[in-house]
């Protein structure tokens, strides 16, 4: 395992020829104001490989099938069917003068994706470009060296690599999903890659674990938990066994890490009422942030950790509120509605994502953290909540009981494409998208 | 020689021997009681008897008396007893209820825990727990919070009632311990409570 983890970060990385491939903004494929409504159609034939080397063959099968998942998932692609292929993927030319662009332009394809894997005994090359069909251009060419059987890592590398290309953006295929399950029969954190894959527990309690928050460095996980009778944070490496604890009575409720540092802000009431701290990573505190009697509850921070916004019952009923940390400011941001809680802030800073309630059932909204009108996102398909960003702003994870169970969902920012994440025993809520972490 | 001594000998002890059983003869007849003495003897037995019956008899009436009353005594223990259970059991077992998204006391809510206030004072060693609880509805975070508001402003009441600070902690299980897992208002009435668990 950890000889594994090495070898992944032992990749290595060309650009194959040609200058840099410039950047997204040049390239006006991605509608600014919804990318996931105009899809944008890829073509990714089967990559080339030895016939004689059936290692060979697999690896370029697994690269090829999961750079189409990972891209379809990311919401901005739709593949092209490959029925519909004019050209052999098995002899075409994968580089240079040789492709015909035109043979995909003819099936709609705007982009293409070709590849190839060789195998030297341990390691493999994998050789992968990505081609705007149109100005018939290589927009990215990398050659990746690693184990033969690495070909998630690969495909996550490139694929992160074709969508900064398209929209500028860092995408989200280094990151992770945390949520609570009841499964085992009691709440325990859980732990998922983006797409749902690699499932693995995380905490073993056997009590209530709720509210995953994961550290900007995506080493920690800070959450509340019954394990020790109270409910108590506790922040928790995510692979040795370190952890710290607020040495505070009285609840201790939802931690939000603040970006870029090793400090969280969580709710505490040993004073006697609920406040807002600033914490260190390792639970001592720095300052007390809010100052109203009443419930102040479930902080979110911007990207650049100078505001935060939070869920505070001050005007009778809940109802998010912007916190301004240099001036100490308290704004109200949701007038609509009687339960408005969850705020989660986009890691790119340009909304803030709720749930609100209406008859007893919750959908996701999203508002300009400045303020404006409320944008709703689902319809009640049963019960929507919990909503978390992808690190690049893209995507929302949430969860829902649409199909009777509460289970985690994804969908665009802008609402589209709501699938279900992951199946498994019990119900899942409380998912919290990690930053890209390379791991 | 030998067998004259042995006949002196046999003589020394059966001749005192003889004499002796004759004179103890004489002595029972002369000791023997008349008829009168013996019908003396026989009712002062009687009334010895007599005697001893009644004070068997007034004993056992003692007995038991003191048996009646240990019984009536222990009764009462009891009775003190299951009351006391009982009034144990209402403060366990009857919580203060709440509207929905609300922590404040109606009516209802302070008599109930007017009552509560007067069993801890009657029961000074106690030390409660009062536990914060939400209904389903909602969202898990904001509820756990809510259910710390219902628990503090119990303990609140109570202080106000003369209860020690010191003898209550609160504690919130928001929306994570539902007692009715239905989901009508009924059930959800039932949820939004305030519960109390003893130390």
């Amino acid at each position: 395992m950890i000889r594994h983890q090495i070898l992944c970060v032992l990749f290595f990385m060309f650009i194959i020829g040609g200058p840099l491939p410039t950047f997204a903004a040049s390239y006006n494929f991605i509608d600014i104001s919804n990318p996931f409504l105009r899809k944008t159609p890829v073509a990714v034939p089967l990559f080339q490989a030895d016939d004689d080397d059936p290692t060979a063959k697999k690896a370029a099968l697994e690269t090829k099938e999961r750079i189409s998942a990972f891209l379809e998932f990311s919401g901005y692609f739709t593949l092209s069917d490959p029925d519909a292929f004019l050209e052999d993927p098995s002899t075409m030319a994968i580089s240079g003068s040789g492709i015909h662009f035109r043979n995909w332009t003819a099936i709609g394809s705007e982009l293409l994706i070709t590849g190839n894997v060789v195998v030297l005994g341990e390691t493999a090359e994998y050789e992968l470009r990505l081609f705007d069909t149109i100005k018939q251009k290589l927009l990215v060419g990398k050659r990746y060296r690693s184990t033969t059987d690495s070909y998630r890592q690969v495909a996550r590398r490139f694929s992160g690599e074709v969508v900064f290309a398209v929209t500028g953006s860092r995408g989200f295929f280094d990151s992770r999903i945390a949520f609570v399950s009841n499964g085992s029969g009691s709440k325990e954190l859980y732990l998922c890659d983006f797409d749902g894959g690699n499932i693995s527990r995380f905490t073993h309690h056997n009590s209530i674990s709720l509210f995953p928050a994961w550290s900007s460095d995506g080493r920690w996980i800070a959450y509340t938990t019954y394990a020790d009778t109270h409910p108590r944070i506790r922040i928790q490496h995510i692979r040795e066994k370190r952890f710290a604890l607020i040495d505070k009575p009285g609840l201790q409720a939802v931690p939000a890490w603040v970006p870029g540092r090793f400090e969280l802000a969580a709710s505490l009431s040993f004073s006697g009422d609920q406040e807002i701290y600033l914490l260190t990573g390792n639970g001592k505190i720095i300052k007390r942030l809010t100052n109203t009697v009443g419930i102040d509850v479930e902080p979110t921070w911007s990207p650049d950790g100078k505001r935060f916004a939070f869920v505070s019952k001050r005007s009778g009923n809940p109802q998010i509120y912007v916190y301004d940390i240099d001036s100490g400011r308290v704004q109200r941001l949701t007038f609509e509605g009687r339960y408005n809680t969850q705020p989660s802030w986009s890691p790119k800073g340009d909304r803030v994502a709720f749930s609100s309630m209406e008859n007893g059932v919750l959908d996701i909204f999203t508002i300009d953290p400045d303020g404006g009108e409320p944008v709703q996102l689902t319809q009640k398909q049963g019960s929507n909540e919990a909503p978390t960003w992808a690190p690049d702003g893209s995507l929302i994870a949430f969860s829902s009981t649409r199909e009777g169970k509460s289970r985690i969902y994804m969908m665009t920012a802008y609402g589209t494409d709501q699938r279900r994440l992951l199946s498994m025993s019990g119900e899942q809520t409380n998912p919290k998208w990690s930053p890209n972490v390379l791991n | 020689m030998m067998k004259r001594k042995w006949i002196v000998l046999v003589m020394l002890f059966v001749v005192p021997a003889m004499l002796f059983t004759v004179s103890c003869a004489k002595k029972q007849v002369s000791t023997e009681p008349s008829v009168d003495e013996i019908a003396v003897a026989e009712e002062a037995a009687r009334q010895a008897e007599l005697e001893k019956q009644k004070e068997l008899e007034r004993q056992q009436q003692l007995e038991e008396e003191r048996l009646a009353a240990e019984r009536a005594v222990q009764l009462q223990a009891e009775a003190v007893e299951r009351e006391k259970m009982m009034a144990m059991n209402r403060f366990l077992n009857e919580s203060v209820y709440f509207d929905f998204d609300e922590a404040t006391l109606d009516d209802m809510a302070q008599e109930l825990l007017r009552q509560k206030a007067m069993w801890l004072q009657d029961n000074p060693d106690a030390g409660a727990i009062i536990e914060g609880h939400c209904d389903e509805r909602g969202t898990n975070a904001y509820n756990l919070a809510l259910g710390e508001r219902r628990a503090e402003s119990v303990k609140t009441f109570l202080m106000d009632l003369g209860v020690s600070d010191a003898r209550m902690t609160t504690i919130s299980y928001g929306e994570e311990k539902p007692v009715d897992m239905g989901q009508y208002e009924e059930s959800w009435a039932k949820n939004r409570r305030a519960a109390f668990v003893l130390e």
